[in-house]
């Protein structure tokens, strides 16, 4: 059944997909696949419509304006959000759209990153290789839902997807799927 | 002997052409009065190397008719039935009133009326050869001038028909067996198999003959076609000319148009120089000598009453010739014409004009062709140059602020860079010679110049002096190559892009100077290629890179193939093709390097 918010309208999701190689990989896959039939989920996979980088922009932000619920579902390459989903944000979250005057589309809405990394948790550690924790790693993202206020949730993480197995992958894709649903309720109930 | 003497004469031809002609261009005299001078020299009155002159005259009538099967080449049917107001008012005017004027001199010193008619209407035809080489040679077909010159001279081919059924009539009492209906059905039954050969059967028979791959055979098929459709028309007594310019027409829109053209050039050229050899040695110095008042007179009068004839018409053509092209027009067309020769020849066996009177019309005749090119030298050098400024009808275009951006050639390529310039509000002046192109633009605010852009008065019109970018849309190889080195070299501030058809192709524009160069399928091929591999299951943006990178490999394939100077052996603009083909065949079969993205998961 369809989950609703509080007016009775249905709560919808928008799925921001940013991966060049969707082929190669066998997590994202996964987890895409894992919640591509919730209710109310819409996936946009930009590296699929947008190749070069020519980004319709009233056609992302009109999907924007329908959305409760915004994940930007990504792998991490060199702490970084893939080079699209950049230009996304540069060319859609445009003044007077998302932040400053009149810029209050997303004011409310909920964000979550969704992404995989390619090393163990333990490396996202002030010891580990990477120094950072993957929260730090992701304050740009935190501050930029801030500034169009937007509601940051914490991120959904799988680490060292290159080195998951089969079983390990299948059991982050139901993870994803309940953290997904889980939240839809929540945000049902206010 | 007879092989001796033949290739003899092959080679004091050949000589003579080949001192005569590089000569005559360096001068600025071009390559007609080239020929001429040599065919005057080698003739019979000067250095008296050849004799049977005929003969050779009537062998070289030849290249006159390649002349024109290469014209119809260039003229659909769309576009000779769009000429059909000036080819029938123009050309019907020239001749009508021509011949009526020429007449007059005729009766005023008592010849017979019907004598005097034959006289008027072999001098009223001028020489298709003489201006049609050289409007070629100086890309003035594309003119208005030329354009009506061109028309006038298809009404005079056709012309030439009704006035050689009227001969034999005219003639003292040899009644004309030729048989009205009989000659009527001939003349049809020719035309339809010209039609029918040239419009069905010919693509079947070429597609046939290129499968076999025989470069020769092909040679052969296009000299044989030429030939077999002149010697047609000739049995039904139709002009050669006007069967082989008909059979143009009907291959202009076949697939093998640019191949025939390529194998019929050379011919052409060395057939016509080898015409007006045999002009230049048919001038009879000895008459000329003998009587030197009546003949000067008579070319005189002949081009005198021309020219009138072709100013006063060329200012009646809608909208009326401007004053240069009006004068030149009449230059053009002033002298008398190879038909003449004919004409008069078959007057002379109906027994309707005495020899007496045949050579020195003859030489006449010869006289005013020879001088032409002259005299078009004398309009350039004189008078030209004064009509170009005085003549300007719009002193507006002056003040007038020149574009940044010039596109040479409006067609398909052009008019997608024009749109896009457009799209940006980026002022553009467009030069093409198609007037449907140039309509359609003009009320869109572009500034057009109708015209050659390889000309380089056309050229400084439309701005090239003051404009930052010249963007070559040309579809012909060889022109853009030449605007290229023209551009680069009166106009270095240019930067110069231009529209490649193929890799050798950009190699000659980028020798010539181009800054940039775009080949003209590439960028198409691969988004379809692009598409393809999408269906294929790559994903978009995959299918996209892979696209870049063999743009990349593509691009260091071309810096390869020019530094092995694969690219500038022998390959001609023309006749690349296979050659290439197989280089880069090659050069794609050495591994298409696999590249590997880790840790996308």
């Amino acid at each position: 059944m369809q989950t609703l918010n509080p007016t009775g309208q249905p709560l919808s999701v928008l799925i921001l997909f940013a991966h060049p190689y969707p082929h190669r990989s066998r997590v994202n896959r996964a987890l895409l696949e894992g919640v591509h039939d919730l209710p109310g989920v819409t996936i946009n996979d930009l590296y699929e419509r947008y190749p070069n980088f020519h980004i319709d922009i009233q056609r992302e932000q009109e999907l924007l304006s329908r959305a409760d619920l915004l994940v930007m579902q990504y792998p991490i390459y060199w702490y970084n959000n893939p080079a699209l989903l950049q230009q996304w944000k540069e060319k859609v979250l445009t003044l007077g759209f998302a932040y400053g005057s009149g810029g209050h589309v997303l004011r409310g809405k909920r964000l979550l990153c969704a992404i995989s990394t390619g090393q163990a948790a333990q490396s996202y550690r002030p010891e580990g290789a990477n120094r950072y924790a993957i929260e730090q790693t992701l304050r740009p993202m935190e501050q930029m839902a801030r500034h169009c206020g937007m509601d940051y949730l914490k991120p959904f993480v799988l680490h060292g997807a290159p080195r998951l197995s089969e079983g390990e992958i299948q059991a982050g894709a139901g993870a994803y799927r309940l953290h997904l649903q889980r939240l839809l309720e929540e945000m049902a109930h206010g | 002997m007879a092989e001796t003497s033949l290739l003899g004469n092959t080679v004091i031809y050949l000589t003579a052409a080949v001192i005569a002609v590089p000569l005559a261009k360096r001068l600025g005299l071009g390559s007609v009065l080239g020929y001429l001078i040599a065919g005057a020299i080698i003739g019979p009155w000067v250095l008296g190397l050849i004799h049977n002159v005929e003969d050779i005259l009537h062998f070289a009538e030849f290249g006159v008719v390649l002349l024109l099967f290469l014209i119809g080449l260039e003229l659909n049917p769309r576009r000779l039935w769009s000429m059909r107001r000036p080819i029938l008012g123009l050309g019907g005017l020239q001749v009508v009133a021509s011949s009526a004027l020429l007449m007059i001199p005729g009766l005023l010193l008592g010849l017979e009326l019907r004598v005097a008619l034959v006289i008027a209407m072999g001098l009223s035809l001028s020489s298709t050869a003489i201006a049609l080489q050289t409007l070629q040679e100086r890309n003035l077909l594309p003119t208005r001038a030329g354009r009506s010159a061109f028309s006038v001279l298809l009404f005079q081919d056709i012309a030439v028909i009704p006035m050689l059924a009227l001969i034999p009539l005219l003639g003292s009492g040899v009644q004309a067996e030729s048989g009205g209906l009989m000659g009527l059905l001939k003349v049809a039954g020719a035309i339809a198999g010209v039609v029918v050969l040239g419009h069905y059967l010919t693509r079947p028979i070429f597609r046939f003959i290129a499968k076999t791959g025989l470069q020769e055979i092909f040679t052969a098929f296009t000299l044989l076609l030429v030939t077999g459709i002149a010697l047609l028309m000739a049995q039904v007594q139709l002009s050669m000319a006007l069967g082989s310019f008909l059979a143009g027409v009907l291959l202009a829109e076949s697939e093998y148009r640019h191949v025939l053209e390529a194998e019929i050039k050379p011919f052409k050229g060395l057939l016509l120089g080898l015409f007006f050899i045999s002009v230049g040695m048919s001038i009879n110095f000895g008459l000329l000598l003998a009587q030197p008042l009546l003949i000067l007179g008579l070319v005189l009068l002949l081009i005198g009453i021309k020219l009138l004839v072709l100013w006063i018409i060329a200012g009646r053509t809608d909208p009326p010739l401007e004053k240069d092209q009006r004068a030149l027009f009449a230059f053009l067309l002033c002298q008398g014409g190879e038909f003449a020769f004919v004409l008069f020849g078959v007057a002379r066996t109906e027994g309707l004009l005495s020899t007496a009177l045949v050579d020195p019309l003859i030489l006449g005749v010869s006289l005013s062709m020879a001088i032409t090119p002259l005299l078009l030298l004398l309009l350039e050098r004189f008078i030209q140059p004064q009509h170009i400024h005085l003549g300007e009808p719009r002193p507006a275009d002056q003040v007038e602020e020149f574009n940044p951006v010039i596109i040479a050639g409006f067609g398909r390529f052009g008019r997608i860079v024009g749109r896009l310039l457009y799209s940006s509000h980026i002022p553009t002046t467009v030069l093409d010679h198609d007037p449907d192109h140039i309509e359609a633009v003009r009320k869109f605010g572009y500034k057009v110049y109708y015209g050659d852009a390889t000309r380089l008065d056309i050229l400084r019109a439309a701005g090239a002096e003051q404009a930052r970018l010249l963007i070559i849309a040309l579809d012909d190889p060889e022109a853009s190559v030449h605007l290229v080195q023209l551009a680069r070299e009166h106009f270095p501030q240019l930067k110069i892009l231009a529209r490649a058809r193929d890799l050798s192709h950009a190699y000659q524009l980028e020798k010539q100077g181009a800054d940039l160069f775009q080949r003209e399928m590439l960028e198409s091929a691969l988004r379809l290629g692009e598409q393809g591999l999408r269906y294929l299951g790559l994903g978009a943006y995959h299918a996209h890179e892979a696209v870049n990178r063999f743009r990349d490999y593509d691009r260091s394939l071309y810096d390869l193939l020019r530094e092995e100077g694969a690219l500038e052996l022998g390959i001609s603009i023309q006749h690349q093709g296979r050659d290439e083909l197989e280089q880069v065949l090659n050069a794609d079969r050495a591994e298409f390097p696999h590249q590997r993205d880790p840790g996308w998961e």
